[in-house]
């Protein structure tokens, strides 16, 4: 299985050697990076070569890495039923760099990157539609990055007297506890209560 | 003559808000549709009614406490959903489930077939007019989810499945009754059948509507019975096997013209090789020979036994540490999938070594399928929207996450 994937690995990387930037293969599956301009002529080739026929899309979905230059990662996954083989596609951009749409070679792409779109702001160039797909009708910002709190920013309830829905700020009776467990030894970042008066 | 020229220049055309709230949408769908008279000129579905967040969710909570959130996608067939789930985090923590475990976890997903076929098809055929199916197939539903609720202690949001194999195995006597039930079954599905398929207004609803060519089904990324449908022999219990479909007897049903009744068909005979699964299932796990294990005992997954945790301050420890801080996962990225009811169901999990998922993507088969609404629906009627629908067979709890 994995030798078939390296001689797969290694087609795409001579035959896109402007494209790909890395490849690689972990836990029985073929990764390979790419620069984010080539994205269209890169899903194309992989579609139509005879040795590839990945003819199927099957995932396309946002990473956020906040630490990173390029915070988002863009993720293909491909799947081609004629040769029973997949293949996953990585490309990096940022909240402004904007990504080519792939709708005109996979039509199911629309709905894929309007998800990217409503759950982490990454735009795609050349969209018919890129509306929020997921989210309420006139939500605000992007509730998939790391910086979007789990809680989120608003909540709603009936208001009995404007006899309607009404948005307001999220309140909480106790502040949401996200434990992390690590323990000290481990190289926790925190000091735990009481550990800053040993140093005096 | 004055009212004729109303007639003429008035438009035709005008818009229609088929849901939220509508028996035939399958929980919440919103569908703007566009008509010109009564035939289909756009469809925009709008979806996210029920969205809850589920891939942040998870990105809070540990590789244990995650499961659960499966349960609630494609509330049809919670089981089948875990283990793509399950099948992630072994990958990246390199467990192999006891071959017990495989067994059961195959027994309890193709449960989880009949449960979501039993309701899509009945429900299909109550969107085209007949009341009379749902009520027989949910009496055998709810014999099935008796089933899970012996099994997990839940008649549907399990937590059955865990990474390494199930939480606990399967009593003897539940065995049996499972095995008795497959005896039982194919009679009502013959109901069902004679039922519905030589049905004439069930036909007349569903016979070419709703075609997919094989084309059609490449570019719009079906999977499952919508690609079978359409004749193409891909189901990834065959074509990618995972835990013991490959020593097991079933086969593919495959349909010809990817229309609405071919798929139908396609699920009456899935349920029937299901039934073929499950009984070799029970047989195995019937035989003495056969008992052992069913979740992998040196994975760090697994709790300690309660016996054993009577006795040793270890297991104490363990269990405690496992039930609150979880397993530390190594970093990595895997993408697992299985032939869920309603197609192709991933999980693309990306670990940081953390004990828990740095960001985990749901690839929810009805997605696609809805995406292709638009598509499908143009130049139909309006009546024939619900019966497209009823086939594409949408649960919203997997597309909304």
């Amino acid at each position: 299985m994995s030798e078939a994937l390296k001689v797969l690995g290694e087609h795409v990387a001579a035959a896109q050697t402007e494209a790909v930037t890395d490849w690689a293969i972990a836990h029985g599956e073929l990764t390979v990076a790419i620069h984010r301009d080539h994205i269209v002529d890169v899903l194309t080739w992989l579609r139509d070569d005879p040795a590839c026929k990945f003819t199927t899309l099957i995932d396309i979905c946002g990473v956020d890495y906040p630490q990173r230059t390029e915070r988002f990662e863009v993720v293909y996954h491909l799947l081609s039923m004629h040769q029973n083989h997949r293949i996953r596609v990585k490309l990096s951009t940022d909240e402004e760099a904007a990504v080519p749409s792939v709708h005109t070679v996979y039509p199911v792409a629309d709905w894929f990157e309007r998800e990217a779109f409503d759950m982490y702001g990454i735009i795609f160039s050349g969209h018919p539609d890129l509306r929020r797909l997921l989210t309420d009708y006139g939500f605000e910002g992007y509730p998939l990055r790391k910086d979007f709190p789990l809680t989120g920013y608003v909540e709603v309830r009936w208001d009995e007297e404007e006899k309607r829905v009404v948005y307001e700020p999220v309140e909480l009776v106790q502040e949401y506890r996200d434990f992390d467990f690590m323990s000290p030894w481990e190289g926790a970042k925190y000091v735990i209560p009481g550990d800053e008066k040993a140093e005096g | 003559m004055a009212d004729d020229q109303i007639t003429e220049t008035a438009p035709r055309k005008f818009t229609l808000n088929f849901g939220p709230q509508h028996p035939a949408a399958h929980g919440v769908l919103r569908l703007v549709l566009e008509l010109d008279g009564e035939v289909v000129e756009r469809v925009d579905p709008h979806i996210g009614l029920l969205h809850r967040g589920t891939e942040k969710l998870l990105e809070h909570k540990t590789y244990l406490q995650g499961i659960g959130y499966f349960d609630r996608l494609d509330y049809v067939a919670p089981m089948n959903q875990e283990h793509a789930f399950c099948m992630a985090a072994e990958r990246l923590a390199g467990i192999t489930v006891p071959k017990r475990g495989q067994y059961v976890r195959v027994l309890y997903c193709e449960i989880g077939r009949i449960l979501n076929h039993l309701l899509n098809v009945t429900t299909q055929a109550m969107d085209v007019g007949a009341l009379t199916p749902p009520l027989w197939g949910f009496e055998e539903r709810e014999k099935l989810m008796v089933f899970y609720e012996r099994a997990s202690g839940s008649r549907m949001h399990a937590h059955y499945f865990r990474p390494g194999g199930v939480h606990q195995d399967l009593p003897p006597q539940l065995v049996q009754d499972i095995r008795d039930w497959c005896d039982q079954f194919p009679e009502k599905l013959d109901d069902i059948d004679k039922l519905l398929t030589e049905n004439r207004i069930f036909k007349q609803r569903n016979v070419d509507i709703g075609v997919v060519t094989k084309e059609d089904v490449l570019a719009w990324g079906f999977s499952g019975v919508m690609v079978r449908g359409s004749g193409l022999a891909w189901d990834l219990r065959r074509s990618q096997p995972y835990e013991v479909y490959d020593e097991l007897d079933f086969k593919i049903p495959v349909g010809k013209n990817g229309d609405c009744y071919d798929r139908y068909l396609c699920r009456m005979e899935e349920m029937r090789e299901s039934v073929k699964i499950m009984i070799q299932c029970c047989d195995w796990l019937m035989k003495e020979e056969n008992a052992g294990e069913v979740l992998a005992t040196d994975s760090k997954f697994s709790p300690p036994r309660r016996a054993e945790m009577k006795r040793s301050m270890e297991a104490l420890i363990q269990h405690f540490k496992l039930y609150t801080e979880g397993v530390h996962v190594d970093a990595g990225e895997v993408y697992a999938c299985v032939e869920a009811p309603k197609g192709e169901f991933g999980v693309y999990l990306v670990a940081d070594g953390t004990n828990k998922p740095y960001r985990l993507k749901i690839r929810a088969p009805g997605f696609p399928h809805l995406a292709a609404m638009d598509f499908m629906n143009r130049g139909h009627m309006l009546a024939d929207v619900s019966a497209i629908l009823g086939s594409l067979d949408i649960v919203f709890g997997e597309i909304d996450r």
